[in-house]
């Protein structure tokens, strides 16, 4: 399980996210919505240790998995954890064989049989990557390069597989796609942080949802039941509040954890 | 036609061994982003290792301690410098590295006085002929050592782990770190292959028809950077053909130096220059390259 536990992180003084605290139970598929400059992808950089590269650091709080701190260790260690983090934008190396890119993504081990196995379900959940694995990654469309970026990072056989917007810039219909293979990838035993602006997928696909607002949790709770409130409604499901209201409402206080600063 | 051969293969010799310093350049500038000049004095430094140790170790022993040493001070250059400045402007660490340079050289330079210090190479001074065209053995030699160096290079490049993390590093830092390849060890594996290419160009650079290790090798090093940039800074390949490009060209220029009077004496020593300034006038990332280094 990973818990992150009033989580604050600051870039040069500047705070993005304060005082976050949540839970990834083993086995489920979490959640975090929010718009643009909400601190997802700090949050995630928090836990993959990648936010010295970004002059970020943590300021307090922990992130912890399986009671072990992660906060200070350098991403490889954290690979080699089980926690692998997909990237915003796919950043596939373009210049790299489709092949040469899963290469890379099983690099944090030395483990050939379980690079070997991991591989086969890479190409069983992406049956294109196999087709296409001497091509360069570059030359692949959005949605495969997606497709890509998935299977690379499940070249290390994670516990926990961390998603940034997973569906950014692509179709209705590969986001659909996105989703399954999501869902596929947790029934097959691994975990799944999703972070996304497209709540109709990740609350599709979801156990568990958490919003966040200018580094904050403002929402949490069952994904369902979440889909279903107000605000999910009004702001990242793209109805209208009448029409929200008109919805059968969910006791925010007995269901959800209303969350105030 | 014969003055040709000789100086075009004169030319290849020099130029395999300026490929061998450009190609330190390339991986270094790949792996950690950093244009760095101190491949002349880690070279000064092997061939002065090389030579000193030549008298208690014999040629062979004392090749492998040079190639040994030079590969150990570039890795300390990474680890205790370069490392550590990791995020400072491009253009800050290359001034860094100009400053190791100087350091490291003046010290070699202070400790070769002005001896000419000599290396015994076994198969000394002798020369090769085919015909009337003409090499010394120890150009030969660094042809095919420096042939199959630049070989397995490009094998392990393309197809090794070490290569697939270098490539993956160099095109994108933060990602290639996420999939757990570590950045730091991919960097200090690059300045050490970089410092140990340097030691073997410096092996032969102090043979036949040189005469031995004095500072002048150092300047002769200084002709594989306008080799790595007009190849491309971000380019093995472009390395390579950078190389062979300057030797040549510089071989020719010094051997058809009467016929290029007109161009003033000591036209082979600027030739170099002159060349990567024509290319990056045609082609601003070099030949091969994609980076161009205003990207700072
Ligand atoms: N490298 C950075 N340097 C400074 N500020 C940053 C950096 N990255 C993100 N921020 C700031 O942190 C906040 C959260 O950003 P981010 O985590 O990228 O949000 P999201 O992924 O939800 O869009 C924003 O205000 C953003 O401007
Ligand atoms: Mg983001």
């Amino acid at each position: 399980m990973l818990s992150i536990d009033s989580l604050h992180v600051s870039y040069g003084g500047v705070q993005a996210v304060r005082g976050i605290s949540m839970e990834i139970p083993d086995g489920k598929v979490v959640a975090v919505l929010g718009s643009n400059g909400a601190g997802k992808t700090t949050l995630l950089r928090a836990i993959s240790g990648t936010l010295k590269l970004h002059r970020g650091r943590v300021e307090s709080g922990s992130v912890s998995f399986d009671g072990a701190e992660l906060t200070g260790r350098d991403p490889a260690e954290t690979v080699r954890m089980g926690l692998v983090q997909v990237p915003e934008g796919r950043r596939i190396f373009g210049r790299l064989t489709v092949e040469e890119n899963l290469r890379a993504g099983g690099m944090g081990s030395k483990d050939k049989t379980a690079k070997a196995k991991a591989q086969q379900r890479v190409f069983e959940l992406f049956p294109v990557l196999q087709e296409r694995s001497a091509q360069r990654g570059g030359l692949l469309s959005g949605g495969e390069q997606q497709m890509l970026a998935i299977g690379r990072a499940l070249m290390a056989s994670p516990k926990l597989l961390l998603l940034d917007e997973p569906s950014l810039g692509l179709a209705p219909r590969i986001i659909g796609q996105i989703g399954e293979v999501i869902a596929e990838i947790n029934r097959q035993g691994t975990s799944v942080l999703l972070v996304e602006q497209n709540a109709t997928m990740a609350l599709g696909v979801a156990d568990l949802a958490y919003v966040l607002d200018v580094g904050e949790v403002s929402l949490s709770g069952d994904a369902r039941e979440l889909a279903r409130t107000d605000e999910v409604q009004r702001l990242y499901l793209g109805h209208d509040s009448e029409e929200a209201h008109a919805a059968p409402r969910v006791a925010s206080g007995r269901t959800l954890t209303r969350w105030t600063s | 036609m014969t003055q040709f051969l000789s100086l075009l293969l004169n030319g290849v010799s020099l130029g395999a061994i300026y490929a061998l310093i450009a190609l330190g350049f390339v991986i270094i500038f790949k792996a950690s982003e950093v244009v760095s000049f101190t491949q002349g004095s880690l070279l000064l430094l092997g061939a002065y290792t090389i030579a000193r140790l030549s008298h208690p170790l014999g040629f062979w022993l004392a090749a492998l301690a040079g190639i040994v040493v030079t590969a150990l001070a570039a890795l300390l250059v990474e680890r205790l410098i370069i490392n550590r400045l990791r995020g400072a402007p491009v253009i800050s660490l290359a001034i860094v590295t100009i400053g190791v340079d100087i350091i490291l050289l003046t010290e070699l330079i202070r400790r070769i006085g002005s001896d000419i210090l000599n290396v015994p190479h076994p198969w000394g001074g002798r020369s090769f002929r085919i015909g009337d065209v003409g090499i010394s053995q120890n150009r030969l030699i660094a042809i095919l050592v420096a042939g199959v160096l630049i070989a397995i290079f490009f094998a392990a490049f393309k197809y090794s782990s070490w290569g697939v993390a270098m490539r993956a590093s160099a095109e994108d830092g933060e990602t290639a770190a996420l999939m757990g390849i570590r950045l730091g060890r991919v960097s200090a594996l690059a300045w050490v292959v970089a410092g140990a290419l340097a030691a073997v160009a410096a092996l032969f650079l102090v043979g036949a028809p040189t005469p031995g290790v004095s500072p002048s090798v150092y300047s002769v090093s200084l002709r594989a950077f306008p080799a790595a940039i007009l190849g491309g800074l971000d380019s093995t390949g472009g390395a390579l053909v950078g190389g062979l490009l300057i030797g040549i060209t510089e071989s020719l220029a010094a051997g058809y130096q009467d016929q290029l009077l007109f161009l003033g004496r000591g036209f082979g020593d600027v030739v170099p220059y002159v060349v990567m300034i024509i290319v990056l006038l045609v082609r601003p990332s070099g030949l091969f390259g994609t980076k161009e280094l205003t990207r700072v």
